[in-house]
């Protein structure tokens, strides 16, 4: 580290690091730290408050990225990254909130929240890095593992299908939703940069290679095979349905922007709902007085 | 002095609210102790509905009430599950046409009124329980008339504030006449004579 | 010390269940936020302040289910809010992890938990004190909290002030241990003037972000705490961790964060030994009791004095940290410690390991679903006194 600061060599993204929390626990080939380098791009790249912006991870390799990113870093437990981002977000409205996690933590364990934050259409956007594999506890299957893959808990090959995960939010009511590969990293940094500044459930996934503990147990090579895979088999198809981009194994790899629309957020549902039951700050005094229990006895 | 009472009925008769009336003529206007209890049931509407009330000069100790002194029947059902369990010499409060009284305990006090009627009469079938309420402060003298009234009032929304007082004041003076007239027994309930006494 | 918001506080004399009593105390006490999950007989106090905190600046969300209210709500406190949950049995259940975060993260929340009869489903409408040990020890790992147990909607009410206020001055989750029956009995509540109710503010940062360190012990042992959107850009983490809050896993920052944990709880022991007490001097046999089985126990103290037995009372309104010294001292000068509780026997084998053999500890259980006989506690009393 000291060397990069002597040479005076100034890397790009750094103002948004945790310089001192670097280097990352992510293995060589890993895809998570490249998304993080669009990330970081993106948000430089706009006119955004970083004192301003939160970002919330669940458990697992992804999980770590809150705690790479210099701004308010919650790293919160497995699965729960979206509800603890909604209290954020509900609690200061004015806070850019950015939910970075994997695919295990958010479609899993956690996949009841991203389906309920996708329908309420809370103001956060979730970044979801899919590398198809339980990457920190040693390889094992997941929702994403795409059929007949080895894994530790399935070594005669996964018999299960995967989920489809911009179906999946788009069905629930996400704003915008998007898919990009590790390969594609500057169409993610501009995805990204559109999506920080939509309002809304905003929904990205980003397939990234685990050489470690996917891609060599299926003999699929290392990082920059993985590369050349995504490049291979990628199509860019803005504005796909979302029904036709289901990941096949060894099939065509649809990205791009597919859902881009406008829906009421939740907070500004609830403000128009609420009308004049709502307001920022307590009545003054000799307002309307409440009736102490009848309601609720 | 402590009195333990339950007022039973089917959902949506205001039995809950009128437990919630006398309980807060006690413990707000007398500056006595009262403990409300109610029974929840899976059924959340048309089931059978039960309130328990302690009222005390000291601060209420045991919460529930398994053998009451005084049993207000608002159903048929209330009538055939709690009356067995009135004390030696409780007063039964019964919503006479509602209620066919049966096997009825010699030891026991009965006053029966029939305060849907009433309420019908107000126009508002709804405030039957008010009704009640006034009939049970006149016939038990566990609360006193101003607190009840005072209670009256701030249990239900101002606009319906009239009609409840009526309810009330209705209840109340049937309550007083009959007592005027002693415990009724089964056979001499007359409903339309009643109704006249009343007004 | 700050104040109740008087523009907030339903100051008055109410008839109130114990619900709407906690709700009202929730709201004197500075809460604006709340995420919930339905479970009876816990919803009354959400429905209650889903109708109330709209019209003063807050929210309430129904969350899609406890796992996921419980962190909700944490992630209210980390934006600046106060904030809590309620539930009973099963959802307490789903909560225990996040209960584990917030002592880790030192986030200060209050859970309420509306004890009914269990275990799994049981007893949703009647009461039980089952949840006790869980409360104390529920989620993995070791953690210090507080438990506050009310015998009354009254208590319902100044206890949930208390529950807030201890929650931030020891920046920890606070666990608010209702029953069914005192949430769902209906009492006079006296509310008191906003200005004598006494609000404990957050530890907030006194120093810039340059300076700070979001986990660095301070007075008490407790660390300030900056919210997000200040720029302080905290770093939370559930993993062991540096003052930093960077995190850091060995034996060595484990061994500097748990016991610090325990120890900002267990320094305070006076002040968290909340009792209620009476006769103890020349007591044969005293009754230690909490919650709603307090008020059964009352009544059996009674008709044992009638008997001319020497019987105490002592009342634990904090029930954990237990109060320990209290018991050490008061063992060996009775013959007996009677327990009652709506459980088969939780908070007993505390009282016994208390006790140290220096008096007979017998414990009254009951699996729940109604409370003691007061008959039968008072057959415990006599033998106590034997």
């Amino acid at each position: 580290m000291s060397t990069t600061a002597d040479l005076h060599i100034h890397n790009p993204v750094e103002d948004v690091l945790r310089k001192e929390r670097i280097p990352t626990i992510w293995c060589p080939g890993c895809g998570i730290g490249t998304t993080v380098n669009s990330f970081a791009a993106a948000l430089l790249g706009q006119d955004i408050d970083l004192k301003k912006t939160a970002i919330v991870s669940g458990i697992g390799c992804s999980g770590r990225v809150s705690g790479y990113m210099a701004l308010d870093s919650f790293h919160t437990t497995h699965g729960r990254a979206i509800p603890f981002a909604t209290g954020l977000k509900l609690a200061n409205p004015e806070l850019n909130v950015i939910v970075y996690s994997g695919d295990g933590d958010l479609t899993s364990i956690g996949g009841n929240h991203l389906i309920h934050a996708a329908r309420r259409n809370m103001d956060i956007m979730v970044v979801c890095v899919n590398n198809m594999i339980y990457a920190m506890t040693g390889g094992q299957a997941a929702a994403t593992t795409p059929g007949n893959s080895i894994t530790t808990t399935s070594p005669f090959g996964s018999f299960e299908p995967e989920i489809c995960l911009p179906q999946l939010v788009d069905a629930a009511g996400a704003v915008f939703v998007a898919r990009w590969t590790a390969y594609h990293v500057k169409q993610l940094e501009r995805t990204m940069a559109k999506a920080l500044k939509k309002k809304g459930f905003r929904f990205i996934e980003v397939l990234t290679p685990c050489p470690t503990l996917y891609q060599r147990r299926n003999n699929m090579g290392d990082g920059l095979a993985a590369m050349v895979d995504y490049k291979n088999r990628s199509k860019i198809r803005n504005g796909a349905p979302t029904y036709e981009v289901a990941l096949e194994p060894g099939g065509e790899i649809v990205v791009g922007e597919f859902v881009d629309r406008e829906r009421e957020d939740y907070l500004t549902r609830m403000r128009r709902q609420l009308g004049t039951n709502y307001s920022e700050l307590p009545p003054q005094p000799e307002e309307e007085e409440q009736e102490g229990c009848c309601s609720s006895c | 002095m402590l009195k333990e009472i339950r007022i039973a009925g089917f959902g949506g008769q205001g039995v809950i609210l009128s437990a919630h009336i006398l309980g807060r003529a006690v413990s707000i206007h007398e500056g006595g102790f009262a403990t409300m209890t109610q029974n929840y049931g899976p059924e959340a509407r048309g089931g059978a509905a039960s309130a328990a009330l302690v009222i005390s000069d000291q601060p209420v100790l045991f919460p529930y009430v398994s053998n009451p002194d005084i049993l207000v029947v608002m159903s048929q059902e209330a009538f055939t599950r709690y009356t067995p369990e009135l004390k030696e010499g409780g007063v039964l409060i019964v919503e006479e046409d509602l209620v066919r009284m049966e096997n009825v305990p010699q030891h026991i006090k009965v006053y029966s009124i029939p305060a849907t009627r009433f309420a019908e009469e107000l126009g508002k079938k709804m405030v039957l329980n008010v009704v009640m309420v006034g009939f049970f402060c006149a016939i038990t003298e566990a609360v006193s008339y101003d607190a009840c009234r005072k209670a009256v009032i701030d249990s239900v929304p101002e606009k319906f504030q009239k009609l409840n007082l009526d309810a009330f004041e209705n209840g109340y003076g049937f309550g007083k006449n009959l007592l005027a007239k002693g415990p009724s027994k089964e056979e001499d309930t007359e409903p339309v004579s009643v109704l006249e006494s009343a007004s | 010390m700050m104040h109740a918001d008087p523009n907030c506080v339903l100051t008055g004399t109410h008839f109130m269940n114990g619900d709407a009593a906690c709700c009202e105390g929730a709201i004197a006490a500075g809460a604006r936020f709340a995420a919930g999950y339905p479970i009876t007989p816990s919803t009354e106090v959400v429905e209650r302040f889903a109708a109330r905190v709209p019209k003063i600046g807050g929210i309430f969300i129904q969350m899609e289910d406890e796992l996921a209210a419980s962190i909700t709500l944490q992630g209210m406190v980390w934006a600046g809010a106060k904030s809590f949950t309620v539930t009973s049995g099963p959802g307490y259940s789903l909560m225990m992890e996040h209960i584990g975060f917030a002592a880790m993260t030192e986030t200060p929340c209050v859970f309420v938990n509306v004890q009914r009869g269990g275990p799994s489903t049981g007893l949703p409408t009647l009461p039980a004190q089952g949840d006790m040990m869980q409360a104390r020890f529920g989620s993995h790992g070791d953690y210090s909290t507080i438990s506050l147990v009310p015998n009354s909607p009254q208590e319902c009410f100044s206890l949930t002030v208390k529950a807030f206020n201890l929650a931030e001055k020891f920046r920890v989750p606070v666990m608010f241990m209702m029953d069914e029956c005192v949430g769902h009995m209906t009492e006079k509540v006296v509310i008191p003037d906003a200005k004598e109710i006494e609000v404990t503010p957050r530890r907030h940062a006194s120093k810039p972000p340059s300076e700070f360190l979001l986990f660095e012990p301070g007075e008490e042992l407790v660390p300030e705490m900056a919210h997000a959107g200040e720029g302080y850009k905290v770093y939370v983490t559930g993993l062991t961790h540096d003052k930093r809050g960077y995190p850091l896993m060995n034996p060595a920052s484990q061994k500097e964060l748990i016991p610090r944990l325990f120890e900002k709880i267990s320094r305070a022991a006076d002040e968290l030994t909340i009792v209620e007490s009476e006769g103890l001097e020349d007591a044969d046999v005293v009754v230690v009791s909490y919650g709603i089985t307090s008020r059964v126990a009352q009544r059996a103290i009674e008709m044992a004095r009638a008997k001319g037995l020497k019987v105490g009372k002592l009342r634990l309104i904090c029930v954990w940290p237990f109060p320990e010294k209290l018991i050490r001292e008061l063992a060996p000068k009775v013959k007996a410690l009677v327990m009652p509780e709506l459980n088969m026997g939780q908070v007993v084998i505390e009282l016994e390991r208390c006790a140290g053999g220096q008096c007979k500890v017998i414990s009254v259980p009951h699996p729940g679903g109604t409370v003691h006989k007061p008959a039968d506690i008072l057959a415990a009393i006599e033998r106590g006194a034997q």
